[in-house]
């Protein structure tokens, strides 16, 4: 079985496309100037990962890790 | 008007594209997606004396490594012209370089989140079927002048809080800083002085009449001393959300209707499977990006191994960018479902378009609307599309026949 997936969002890179937010509004969240960061601790629910990886493939600067645990 | 320059010679055709590139070259303004990929063969970098010297990177990387460096490249000039007079108005933060960008980018932000736009998407749908309440009968019209240019003209006059009538003189004021302006300094300076007295007397009235919209938002600001934003920078900044929230979003929904009406196939799926209008919103964002930008080069440097010398400009074309082959797989292909798609169409690095999300609420909700009232359209082979010079692209005439018609 697949380890669980995490995700971490770049402060230093993120520009606020707000990509990963329209892919996976689960996972992620904005900030008042749009900049994203991940839910809670960045834990990918069962089921999501596929949107994980989406996100990460969609963020034009390359902001967001996936690691798997 | 003897002094006028506004009988400025016309370019010389280009026979030599690598090494004389012009991007008001009429086969580059009707087509220059060849033109791209011959460069891209060339160079990672490549030159012309046009435009008192000007550089373009014609890869993904190269655009990406020039965007990301703001020391070497400025933005204090965002527009590639036959002419570089001293800098009179600046457009903060579109013209500004750390550190004064953040600052002046971060009073900007809040009101252009996705959540903020949600609030604005009830607006940009009526103002959607007024539009084709106005034509549909006809079974035919020219979807530049009837429809795509409107949208974002009153979507942004709403956010303002200026008359969405005026719509005509922003219009005006836009062709000749983006377009004319470019071989016609007269013409650009003309317009960004009546620009700004329109919105120094819409400030004036704020004064004493305080409204809820964008410019007060601005007025109302404080920087991080507690000071009001001068006056300037307020007008500046006013002027970029004209200027920027116009042609680029008219250009952006005229592409994508333009290939819809070409492309049956496409049409019938995002009717048929709704849910993938926000990707298909950013492959058509990809394939016709709309917008091209400009640095100034500062010091010497390299790019992508190529040499980059200052005195000279930089064409930023995000639009080539995305259509590199090394970056995206069948990169001349509208795939409308793509699923790893890093484009650059709102630029990438610090300067990242500012309305972007505005940008996709309009073109998500113009090609919606259209599709639903609309669902059958095509070219109208007696018409001629036509596309705008320069600096943004997209139809400027755009003939199009539906329902009977079709």
């Amino acid at each position: 079985m697949a380890g669980k997936l995490k995700i971490r969002v770049d402060q230093d890179k993120c520009q606020g496309h707000a990509r990963c937010k329209s892919l996976a509004p689960e996972l992620f969240d904005l900030d008042e100037f749009g900049n994203a960061h991940e839910v809670g601790d960045g834990s990918v629910p069962a089921g999501l990962e596929d949107k994980a990886w989406l996100a990460q493939s969609n963020c034009p600067e390359i902001a967001i890790e996936v690691t798997e645990e | 008007m003897s002094d006028s320059a506004s009988i400025m010679p016309e370019h010389p055709p280009v026979t030599d594209w690598v090494n004389d590139f012009d991007h008001t070259d009429p086969t580059w303004t009707e087509n220059p997606f060849p033109i791209w990929e011959k460069l891209r063969e060339a160079s990672p970098v490549v030159h012309t004396e046009r435009f008192l010297g000007c550089y373009m990177p014609t890869t993904y990387q190269a655009v990406k490594e020039i965007s990301y460096d703001t020391d070497h490249f400025s933005s204090r000039r965002v527009i590639v012209r036959d002419v570089r007079p001293e800098i009179t108005a600046r457009a903060p933060p579109i013209t500004s370089d750390p550190p004064e960008h953040k600052p002046a980018k971060q009073l900007l932000l809040p009101p252009f989140t996705p959540d903020a736009m949600k609030k604005l998407e009830p607006r940009v749908r009526a103002i959607c079927n007024e539009l084709i309440d106005e034509f549909i009968a006809d079974g035919k019209c020219d979807a530049a002048a009837r429809y795509t240019k409107h949208v974002p003209v009153r979507a942004i006059a709403h956010m303002l809080g200026i008359p969405e009538k005026d719509g005509d003189l922003f219009i005006k004021w836009i062709h000749g800083i983006l377009e004319l302006g470019i071989k016609d300094d007269n013409a650009l300076m003309e317009a960004v002085r009546e620009m700004t007295g329109y919105f120094a007397g819409h400030i004036e009235h704020r004064k004493t009449n305080p409204t809820d919209d964008l410019i007060s938002t601005l007025m109302n600001a404080r920087d991080k001393d507690g000071n009001p934003l001068a006056d300037e920078h307020v007008l500046g900044s006013l002027r970029l959300l004209l200027i920027a929230g116009i042609d680029t979003t008219w250009s952006a929904i005229g592409s994508s209707l333009w290939h819809l009406a070409k492309t049956p196939a496409d049409r019938e799926r995002l009717i048929a499977e709704p849910e993938l209008m926000p990707i298909a919103v950013e492959e058509l964002l990809r394939a016709y990006s709309p917008v091209t930008m400009a640095r100034e080069v500062m010091k010497e440097t390299t790019i992508s191994g190529c040499p980059v010398k200052p005195g000279n400009m930089v064409l930023l074309s995000f639009p080539a960018a995305n259509r590199d082959p090394t970056m995206f797989t069948d990169a001349d292909k509208v795939i409308i479902d793509r699923r790893e798609n890093r484009h650059a169409a709102f630029g990438l690095g610090i300067h990242r378009c500012v309305g972007s999300n505005l940008a996709r609420m309009e073109m998500t909700v113009a090609i919606e609307e259209w599709l639903k009232r609309i669902p059958d359209f095509r070219l109208d082979p007696a018409g001629r599309v036509t596309w705008s010079e320069g600096t943004v692209r997209g139809p400027r005439q755009l003939p199009m026949l539906f329902g009977k018609a079709v």
